[in-house]
């Protein structure tokens, strides 16, 4: 996957992965969307964070 | 307590707690003012679109038995008689969940009520029905392509805001003095901001989430939405109160805030949220905050660290999770799904896990960043909106002479706020012509803070959900 975004080829592959039939004409929207939501991982994916760094929900057996 | 001075005559536009006073009183019986809703629901309520169903018999029975109930001497609780609606992802005994979308609408019937509408009416309250929303709760606007779009009552062509369009329009148009929303990522201050009313979204984990249809588990909150900041407190005191139902609902004490409201400000520290929260904004937003700002004495500024950062970590987080949960509808029913939410959903089924998991680390951090800053301040104002209302049907708008998407944009400044979950009183200022919010935000627990605040402001004449001039 390029990072300047993903591609038709990426949604195909991650459509059969998961089981989803995806129309062509869904694609565009699809694939806006999913650039969006990649830029934004991104921009929270730069933020330097230590190996130590625990997830937001804390599981109690 | 003296209450504010009635803003409207006609009993639609009582608050709450000048209902409850007066069928304690017998001076208006709860079979009345309910059948008072009613027929406003069915006559304004038809232009607002704001309910999806009414449930009249159940209304009109709890309504006699809380007559009764005082008739014989009983106490029927502090919301006696208030009629009230909840957005229709919560269970209603006898009603499928529909949550806005079309395929929920063939669900089996609830069996029993959602937790909060048990407390609502154990406090005496009479529920009359459930309200439109955006599909799913993945939506700002209060439009819904099954259900058609909830309308503002301050202007019928502008939308109500969402995901909890139909409470923002049913309160702000007389329909009901109180309604119950979510607010996932804005969906209770967005349409609180557009509607012109006072909406809590509370701490996450406050208020019980048990038999409600969710969205994104690790954001989801339940509140009210009321048009007098006592009406907001005193539901919420109704409802407070751990509850098995909901895992995320915390073990914690009920602490009532109605009392406290008239406590004033006076020794807390108030601060105008900067940086992040002062781009974007229309004239209209801007001039609200500094009202409200001014009104409070506020020259202090704050930095809310890596805002765009938290709002971008929300978003991802809800878009993995939103389509976590709806996977296997979006493998069986695509096809009826409002395709503007198929579309986000599949692309958030489609986002490598490592970027989630990074989000709830930064998550964490955040967290830490802003409990710091509340050491040093007790409250935090900030926009709850960019702009005032759109057009329904409007897809984009002007800031800063630049169009930009409208949808993703709304929630801009209510996102960084509840991803960690601090509570907020969204509070209306009357702007002409169409009033828009300001998000009143205090440490995690501290909803009484935010109220006292709310409370000050409003009888400062400041903050007012005002009466729609055509409806």
């Amino acid at each position: 996957m390029s990072s300047s975004g993903s591609s038709d080829a990426y949604i195909d592959a991650a459509a059969n992965v998961l089981g989803l039939s995806i129309e062509d004409s869904w694609k565009r929207a699809i694939r806006a969307n999913l650039d969006v939501t990649l830029k934004l991982a991104r921009l929270v994916h730069e933020f330097p964070l230590p190996d130590e760094a625990e997830p937001a929900t804390i599981y109690e057996a | 307590m003296k209450h504010e001075t009635p803003m409207m005559s006609g009993i639609e536009w009582l608050s709450a707690s000048e209902i409850a006073d007066a069928v304690h009183a017998r001076k208006l019986s709860a079979f009345d003012v309910t059948n008072q809703a009613l027929a406003r629901i069915q006559g304004v309520g038809a232009t607002l679109n704001a309910f999806t169903d009414v449930v009249s018999e159940r209304a009109r029975a709890n309504a006699r038995r809380i007559d009764v109930l005082i008739a014989g001497g009983g106490k029927p609780g502090p919301l006696a008689g208030v009629p009230f609606a909840v957005k229709n992802l919560f269970d209603v005994a006898g009603l499928p969940t529909r949550a806005g979308s079309k395929i929920n609408r063939q669900r089996v019937p609830a069996s029993n009520d959602a937790t909060l509408i048990e407390r609502m009416e154990a406090a005496g309250a009479i529920l009359v029905g459930a309200l439109n929303m955006g599909e799913y709760a993945y939506d700002f606007t209060g439009e819904n392509v099954h259900d058609g779009p909830s309308r503002n009552p301050h202007d019928l062509t502008r939308m109500s805001g969402g995901s909890s369009g139909g409470s923002g329009s049913a309160v702000g148009g007389g329909l009901v003095p109180l309604a119950l929303g979510s607010d996932t990522n804005g969906s209770i201050r967005v349409p609180s901001s557009f509607c012109g009313i006072f909406g809590l979204k509370p701490t996450y984990g406050r208020l019980s989430r048990g038999r409600t249809f969710p969205f994104v588990a690790s954001l989801d909150h339940l509140g009210p939405f009321a048009r007098s900041t006592r009406d907001l407190a005193l539901a919420y005191d109704a409802m407070q109160g751990p509850d098995a139902q909901d895992a995320a609902c915390v073990d914690r004490e009920i602490e009532p805030v109605t009392s406290l409201l008239p406590k004033g400000v006076d020794g807390l520290r108030i601060a105008l949220a900067d940086g992040y929260f002062k781009k974007n904004l229309s004239p209209e937003s801007s001039e609200a905050v500094l009202r409200v700002a001014k009104a409070l004495s506020v020259t202090a500024e704050i930095e809310i660290p890596e805002a765009a950062r938290a709002r971008a970590a929300a978003y991802v987080i809800t878009a993995s999770e939103g389509a976590s949960l709806h996977l296997e509808r979006l493998r069986t029913r695509p096809q009826d799904f409002d395709p503007a939410v198929r579309d986000r959903l599949l692309a958030g089924a489609m986002v490598p896990s490592v970027f989630i998991d990074r989000a709830q680390k930064f998550r964490r951090w955040y967290r830490a960043q802003m409990l710091e800053l509340f050491k040093n301040v007790d409250v935090i104002l900030a926009p709850a909106t960019p702009c005032v209302a759109p057009k329904i049907g409007q897809t984009t708008f002007m800031l800063d002479g630049e169009e930009l998407p409208l949808r993703p944009n709304i929630g801009i400044y209510t996102q960084p706020i509840s991803f960690i979950g601090l509570p907020v009183v969204a509070v209306p200022v009357p702007l002409d012509p169409m009033p828009v919010g300001v998000q009143v935000i205090a440490a995690p627990w501290r909803e009484d803070i935010a109220l006292r605040v709310a409370y000050a402001l409003e009888q400062a004449r400041v903050v007012n959900a005002l009466r729609p001039k055509d409806i």
